[in-house]
């Protein structure tokens, strides 16, 4: 579906997309991971074809973005970063609107507008000019308006950013039925839950580049351990503390807050920090995440 | 530690607040001037140089086709007090249109300032005192430019820059209380096409109301800017009487305390629920 | 085949996404109409009353309100254009991100820049046939030529719009719009548009002419006042050039700013 090597986008001095190859199967949920200004909106931006490459190359439904962005934008659905409704419009005129831009007939585009209007659960707000509607609410009329020509990909920029733990559940729920229908999925993100629910397969960027690749299990797999202990002391400054609890888990890491114990068994590097004297403030064993493969791959958190 | 107790304010690392001298709303009119710093140049094209082409192209440029002026007066001296009038109030409406609504909805502005010790009442005056401001640099300005072009002949016309700033506060206080009930930019548009381009143009700005068929005029007297023009102009000719200029005066003092009281009214109902 | 990465020639879905909004703030679009007809009965009664009769180029006299409509005609073409193009633009192109959504359509910055400058036209047309509606019933309409005054002034309408927002594209904040005045103002008022070319000093006459609304202003006039010669053309060519350049510039400027 996307295929992109050696891709290279530059503003000026800046490097913001620096040679990642990607490539996209049909059908499945593919994440872009990493923190703000890791280079993914950029990259979203020129699967989009509203920014053209620097270098490399990038081919989108067998078709080359430099040169045939109007074909392949006619077959993309884009849900951008902010949404960007037209305030000036109701709920269904976004649609209908939105949709006449591919050329669509009125009455074809009546006939959409009002199954993603029962897809987006936003039928009885039809009439209702988008200004008032809650931040989900907003963001669901984002996506069924990127519906409107049944694209063959959708292109999610942080799809979730913002939104309450509520609305974001309800948002996901959609977006599953979609990937149930066949849509090819893309999303960026820098929740490491989403991508964990979402993807089937992502990579982890950070600085333009490509840091890891694989399903989110398998990259738990290959670079944390099975669980984490974290630890909370009553210290300005971690650092002097992880050197007490040396060797206790296979590796640790120093945040600002509290340390991190990557081990097989959490219960029993607890157990072992206890016999060595210390008494931490708070203390909690977890499953690794895709946060952690993050902090190991960068040595950096994912939000800051 | 006693000292604590009494500080409404900063009492937590033991430094008191100062309320200024001159009361609550001073520093919202100091706001509005440190906003103000950042864009005078801008303005300066709006309420210094457009009034002196109008004050070129019609007094001059026009007056060239009105051999007789107007009653005896040259074309631009007869303008001249009009066009200073207008400006104000113009000046004035500009200031309490789009940055009183947009500091209600779109910055909100009002929101930040009341959750602070002040009130409606603090926020209307501390603008209005901003808006006051502005007006009577604009129409020192304005005066300087017509009487170098030696469109004042009368040494009372110095009067009329305070006048002429009056009415432009007196207008601005009801446009405040009038931006602050809208949610839409509609209603602005709307108020500067209907209400202050008409008023700019049939208030005597720039020929007698007398030239008005007769239902017309009433409603030019009732416009503050016809009192404006009036007074501005009997100072700048020279012609002015207490009296008259009292009541022009009065009139617009009526205004300003009206548009005063109404808008911390609407600013209430709107800002504190 | 056009190229796909400019336009897809669908501007015209953008023209109706405007129609559609517009049916929300119809007011502010009628109240459009009343600036000038304001300004007319301004100069007809007031000014007109102390100025009496004005001297043409040619030594004939006419009304000053017959003198001065055919200039408010294509005054207000141009400030509605402006208006249109420059502070409505602006708006959709910082903070309702509306190109953002448009672009991301099979559709291309020159279908932006022709639907922006198409629609301002549309409401030109409404606003300047309504305007030589009332300019009749005034009496300052004198000759059938008038009719195509219409067209003159869509045709400086689109010389103003193009250029309007292609200078918006340059703007940063609401500040900015106060030079977008300052070049405006002067021409409202000295483009021979409220006393005729003889009036200035000869050194001036020059400059005037070089305006672009000193052609749409004589245009007009020639136009309404019935006295068409050759020299209409040059005003026309003048003000086409002006659209088609501002047109141009536009989708450039658009492609520059959103697809980077």
């Amino acid at each position: 579906m996307i295929r992109a090597e050696g891709l290279v986008k530059t503003f000026g001095d800046f490097t913001a997309v620096d040679g990642i190859d990607v490539e996209v199967r049909p059908g499945e949920a593919f994440g872009f991971l990493g923190p703000n200004g890791a280079g993914k909106s950029s990259t979203m931006r020129m699967i989009g074809c509203v920014s053209p490459p620097s270098a490399g190359t990038l081919e989108i439904l067998g078709m080359d973005a430099r040169t045939q962005g109007a074909q392949i934008r006619a077959r993309l659905g884009v849900v951008p970063q902010k949404d960007t409704l037209d305030e000036e419009l109701t709920v269904e005129e976004n649609i209908w609107v939105y949709g006449r831009y591919f050329g669509l007939s009125r009455r074809l585009v009546r006939e959409r507008a009002e199954e993603l209007l029962d897809f987006a659960q936003l039928t009885g707000r039809a009439k209702s000019v988008v200004e008032p509607l809650s931040g989900g609410m907003k963001r669901r009329l984002t996506i069924a308006r990127a519906l409107v020509n049944s694209p063959s990909v959708l292109l999610l920029d942080e799809p979730t950013t913002g939104l309450d733990p509520q609305a974001r559940h309800v948002l996901w729920d959609r977006l599953f039925r979609l990937k149930r229908e066949g849509v090819t999925l893309v999303l960026t993100t820098h929740y490491m839950d989403e991508a964990e629910q979402l993807c089937d397969r992502l990579v982890v960027m950070d600085q333009g580049r490509v840091v890891a690749e694989g399903s989110p299990r398998s990259l738990i797999e290959q670079h944390s351990t099975r669980e984490v202990l974290e630890l909370r002391f009553d210290v300005a400054d971690h650092q002097p503390v992880a050197e007490k609890v040396h060797g206790v888990a296979e590796r640790v890491e120093v945040l600002p807050d509290r340390l991190l114990l990557y081990t097989a068994d959490g219960e029993s590097a607890q157990a072992e920090v206890t016999r060595r004297g210390l008494d931490p403030l708070s203390a909690l064993v977890r499953r690794s995440t895709l946060e952690d493969v993050f902090l190991h791959l960068t040595g950096r958190t994912l939000v800051d | 530690m006693a000292a604590q107790v009494t500080a409404p304010v900063g009492a937590r690392d033991g430094r008191t607040a100062k309320v200024p001298v001159l009361g609550p709303w001073s520093s919202v009119t100091g706001h509005w001037l440190v906003k103000y710093r950042r864009m005078w140049a801008g303005t300066a094209v709006s309420s210094f140089l457009a009034p002196l082409m109008y004050l070129a192209g019609m007094g001059l440029g026009l007056g060239a086709l009105l051999d007789q002026g107007v009653g005896g007066v040259p074309y631009v001296t007869f303008i001249a007090p009009g066009l200073l009038a207008a400006t104000a109030l113009q000046t004035g409406a500009g200031e309490t249109t789009f940055s009183v609504m947009g500091s209600i909805k779109w910055n909100p502005i009002y929101q930040g300032m009341l959750a602070t010790p002040l009130g409606p009442r603090d926020v209307v005056t501390g603008h209005l005192v901003f808006v006051a401001i502005r007006v009577l640099v604009v129409s020192v300005v304005f005066f300087a430019v017509a009487a170098a072009l030696g469109a004042v002949p009368s040494w009372w016309g110095v009067l009329a820059v305070p006048v002429a700033a009056l009415g432009g506060v007196a207008f601005a206080a009801c446009c405040y209380a009038y931006s602050a009930t809208l949610s839409s930019d509609k209603g602005l548009v709307l108020v500067m096409r209907f209400v202050v381009m008409p008023m700019m143009l049939f208030s005597g700005t720039f020929f007698p109301v007398e030239q008005l068929p007769g239902y017309l005029q009433p409603v030019a007297w009732a416009t503050p800017l016809w009192h404006a023009v009036e007074a501005s102009r009997a100072l700048t000719l020279g012609v002015a009487t207490t009296p008259v200029v009292a009541g022009h005066v009065a009139y617009l003092l009526l205004w300003l305390v009206v548009g005063w009281w109404l808008s911390g009214r609407v600013l209430r109902r709107r800002m504190v629920v | 085949m056009t190229d796909g990465r400019v336009g897809a020639g669908r501007a015209g879905m953008l023209v109706e996404r405007n129609y559609r909004s517009s049916r929300r703030t119809w007011p502010v679009i009628v109240s459009g109409f009343f600036e000038p007809v304001f300004f007319l009965f301004a100069m007809g009664v007031g000014i007109g009353t102390l100025v009496g009769d004005v001297e043409l180029a040619d030594g004939t006299a006419v009304p000053y309100v017959v003198f001065v409509a055919p200039a408010l005609l294509a005054a207000s073409a141009m400030n509605g254009a402006v208006f249109d193009s420059t502070i409505n633009v602006f708006f959709k192109l910082k903070y309702a991100r509306l190109y953002d959504s448009v672009l991301a359509t099979p559709l291309g910055p020159r279908d932006v820049a022709v639907a922006e400058i198409g629609w301002a036209l549309l409401r030109g047309v409404v606003y300047s046939t309504a305007f030589l509606l009332v300019a009749a019933l005034a009496g300052a309409v004198t000759s059938p030529w008038a009719l195509l005054a219409v067209p003159a002034a869509t045709l400086i309408g689109w010389a103003f719009a193009s250029l309007g927002m292609a200078a918006t594209t340059y703007m940063r904040t609401w500040a900015d719009f106060d030079y977008v005045n300052l070049a405006i103002l002067p021409m409202f008022l000295f483009s021979a548009t409220f006393f005729p070319l003889q009036t200035y000093p000869p050194a001036l006459q020059g400059v005037v002419q070089a305006t672009p609304l000193y052609h749409g202003v004589a245009m007009v006039r020639e136009l309404m006042l019935g006295r068409v010669g050759p020299g209409l053309l040059v005003h026309v060519a003048v003000l086409a050039a002006l659209g088609v350049l501002g047109t141009w510039w536009t989708a450039r400027r658009i492609e520059g700013l959103l697809l980077r």
